[in-house]
């Protein structure tokens, strides 16, 4: 039985990065990321872990450090948050294109302006198309284990793509939880060192990030998204997995109560716990309420979602994020995608919460319940609504 | 009788009117050296001729960049390491305007160090004053590109490795008209400085080297503002003009401050119309622009 300690989970998170033994991480701070990386430049000079720490001087830098890292072979990892995330968008497309298995962890918070250090997801919906792996935390332990399950993933042969492992900022960054801290055999047993398909080596040299004219450009960004789609089978083998050696099971959609539920809840990310209360607490009182939080954002998960909301009437949808422009939030605008390929679905409410570190307590759930519910029965138009906008 | 007793019953702070007082109690730790630089930047603001609403302040952001948020002209909170770009756009639109951009260390020096090489190249007129604390104060003390060899700093426990830049060295290889540099507590010299830098036209550079007790001193086994206010003071020695490749920062001997560069070069503005008002001629046979300005000049 691993030990449980308890630990701030940026540090959990920094623990894991550790256990997995990483050779190179490329940093630059920024709230709520900031004890990430300091955690680690502390294992890194206490002689804990055998790693180059670089503190580099913009995100940009850094994670242009990790793509020439990861090109040379070496097991990579940086984190970053909002602005500095927004910094890296342009070497974000770099990595996934030149399939390099960089493992993020993205600490979320809101993008400016007006400037915000709290948390919501706006950083990373504005980096939903880089081809990364994208998976979400709900608390500590999984943080940690999220973070082991990355490596796995990013750099198992069928995959090779950088990965990225969202916790929200503050809300889990600076929180103390209790976690099992798997031991080493148990990681490495896990976890094999990093073997990778192609690198740049001067004994057999290659060329990396090459130009992509037009008679090729189209089919490198089919095969990258090939190799995204199939992925997914290994995300969840790879949990499996993660299952026997650890005996905890995670899959890209959790769920929880949906089997009888006519009104199904979509949340992502650490407000998932206060919607199970929510949801729970509904339950008790009679009301057929259930939840789906989504763990694997990407590559989204469509059948599991499907499958998870087939009995349900209404949706009601956890935005955390604008898509200005848009007729609801990223999340809602995914899930009705979906549900419009299938030819009918549940009514679909969406509630963009919590912006910029905004409680959102169970109260406000059940009364978004009640709001979807009430706007399903009458037949309104599609619900999107900004929760809580003061007058 | 005392003094007090015939004040005002709320004596207002001397320099109140250029603050946005609704926004006080700042977010500056006590015995910061943020603070100081602020108080020196308002007096110099005040003692200059300009009149205020042809000031603004822009600042990036750390603990140093808040001071755009609580200055009462007008002012430009930007996004971490572009106060130089967006101060850049106001002067080239507002050439009558005096732009001054304070901000930190890392701002101006690490993420945003290439806009400060290249402004200083085509010597925008802005006036940039750099508090360096030595490393990422707003942060929680992480390592800057000043950090001094050896010092701790949070992401370098065991000293820093890395050799930093020497700021002013830096400023004036890349064109600043005007570098100076000077302690916390050489605070009328400062303000000297800033108003020199406000009246100097081009690209001119303030550094201060300022206490951040609490994420750097206390790493650095100097808790107190006043230990490391007095470190930086008394190592310090008056060199003006020296050349600022020899103003070099030597925690263990010596802190060289003074004023180092203050020369006449055109502006970007000056250049840019002089290519756009005249025929220059084709390049490569045409003169320096820097000859052509002053031929300009004294034909006029
Ligand atoms: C793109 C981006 N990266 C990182 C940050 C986080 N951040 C805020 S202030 C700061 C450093 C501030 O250091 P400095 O400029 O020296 O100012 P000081 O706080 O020391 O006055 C950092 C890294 C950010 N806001 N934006
Ligand atoms: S952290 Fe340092 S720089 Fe920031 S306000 Fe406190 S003393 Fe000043
Ligand atoms: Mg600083």
């Amino acid at each position: 039985m691993a030990k449980r300690v308890g630990l701030e989970v940026s540090l959990a998170c920094s623990e894991a990065v550790k256990l997995a033994n990483v050779d190179v991480i490329a940093a630059y701070p920024i709230t709520p990321q900031t004890h990430i990386v300091e955690h680690l430049s502390e294992l890194v000079a206490d002689g804990h872990l055998d790693a180059e720490f670089v503190p580099v001087e913009s995100e940009h830098s850094a994670m242009s450090a990790c793509v020439g890292s990861s090109a040379a072979g070496a097991r990579t990892f940086t984190s970053s948050s909002a602005q500095g995330l927004a910094l890296m968008h342009e070497i974000l497309f770099i990595a996934p294109a030149l399939r390099l298995p960089i493992v993020m962890a993205v600490a979320n918070r809101s993008l400016s302006g007006p400037i915000s250090i709290w948390n919501d997801h706006s950083d990373i919906m504005a980096e939903r198309d880089i081809g990364w792996i994208q998976t979400f935390a709900e608390n500590g332990q999984e943080v940690m284990d999220l973070t082991l399950h990355a490596f796995k993933v990013a750099e198992d042969h069928r995959v090779t793509l950088p990965m990225i492992v969202n916790l929200d900022g503050f809300i889990l960054t600076h929180v103390i939880e209790p976690i099992e801290m798997p031991s080493q055999e148990e990681v490495d047993a896990y976890l094999p060192p990093f073997e990778p398909q192609q690198k740049l080596d001067i004994a057999n040299p290659i060329s990396m990030g090459l130009v992509g004219v037009p008679e090729v450009y189209t089919e490198a960004r089919k095969a990258m998204l090939d190799a995204l789609e199939k992925s997914y089978p290994v995300i969840k083998e790879h949990w499996d997995g993660f299952a026997q050696q650890f005996g905890r099971q995670y899959n890209p959609i959790e769920t929880h109560h949906v089997d009888d539920a006519d009104t199904v809840l979509v949340t992502m990310g650490s407000l998932g716990e206060t919607a199970m209360t929510a949801v729970d607490e509904m339950r008790a009182a009679g009301r057929k309420v259930g939840q789906v939080r989504i763990r694997l954002w990407r590559p989204f998960p469509s059948g599991d979602f499907l499958d998870a909301i087939s009995g349900a009437k209404t949706l009601v949808v956890m935005d955390r994020a604008l898509s200005p422009g848009a007729d609801s939030g990223p999340v809602a605008t995914e899930i009705k995608s979906l549900i419009y390929a299938t030819g009918g679905g549940p009514y679909v409410a969406d509630f963009v919460a919590g912006l910029s570190g905004r409680d959102v307590t169970r109260e406000d759930f059940k009364q978004m319940v009640d709001k979807a519910e009430a706007a399903a029965a009458a037949g309104d138009p599609m619900t999107f609504e900004m929760w809580g906008v003061k007058e | 009788m005392s003094a007090r007793q015939n004040r005002d019953p709320e004596p207002l702070h001397p320099h109140d009117e250029l603050l946005r007082t609704d926004r006080i109690p700042h977010i500056w730790c006590s015995g910061c050296g943020i603070g100081i630089v602020f108080g020196a930047l308002m007096s110099a603001i005040k003692k200059s001729d300009i009149p205020l609403d042809d000031i603004a302040v822009v600042s990036g952001i750390g603990c140093t960049g808040r001071m755009a948020g609580y200055i009462a002209l007008d002012s430009f909170h930007t996004t971490h390491g572009r106060a130089i770009p967006f101060a850049t756009g106001l002067k080239l639109a507002r050439p009558q305007g005096n732009v001054i951009v304070a901000s930190g260390d890392g701002d101006l020096l690490a993420i945003g160090g290439n806009h400060f090489i290249h402004a200083a190249r085509r010597n925008i007129d802005l006036t940039v004053v750099c508090v360096n604390n030595f490393n990422y104060g707003m942060t929680g003390g992480q390592l800057a590109p000043s950090t001094p060899f050896g010092a701790k700093t949070t992401t370098t426990p065991q000293g820093s490795p890395d050799e930093p830049f020497n700021f002013c060295s830096l400023a004036a290889a890349c064109g600043a008209v005007y570098v100076a540099r000077w302690t916390a507590l050489h605070i009328r010299r400062v303000t000297t400085a800033i108003g020199e830098a406000m009246n100097k036209k081009g690209f001119s550079f303030v550094e201060i080297l300022a206490p951040c007790p609490t994420a750097f001193g206390r790493r650095n086994k100097m808790r107190r503002a006043l230990d490391l206010l007095n470190f930086y003071y008394d190592r310090s020695v008056v060199k003006h003009g020296v050349h600022p490749d020899e103003a070099s920062l030597d925690f263990n001997q010596r802190l060289v401050v003074g004023k180092f560069v203050d020369r006449e070069r055109p502006t970007y503005l000056d250049s840019y119309h002089m290519v756009h008002q005249r025929e220059i001629g084709d390049w490569p046979t045409i003169e320096h622009y820097s000859t052509m300005l002053a031929k300009e000049k004294t034909e006029a």
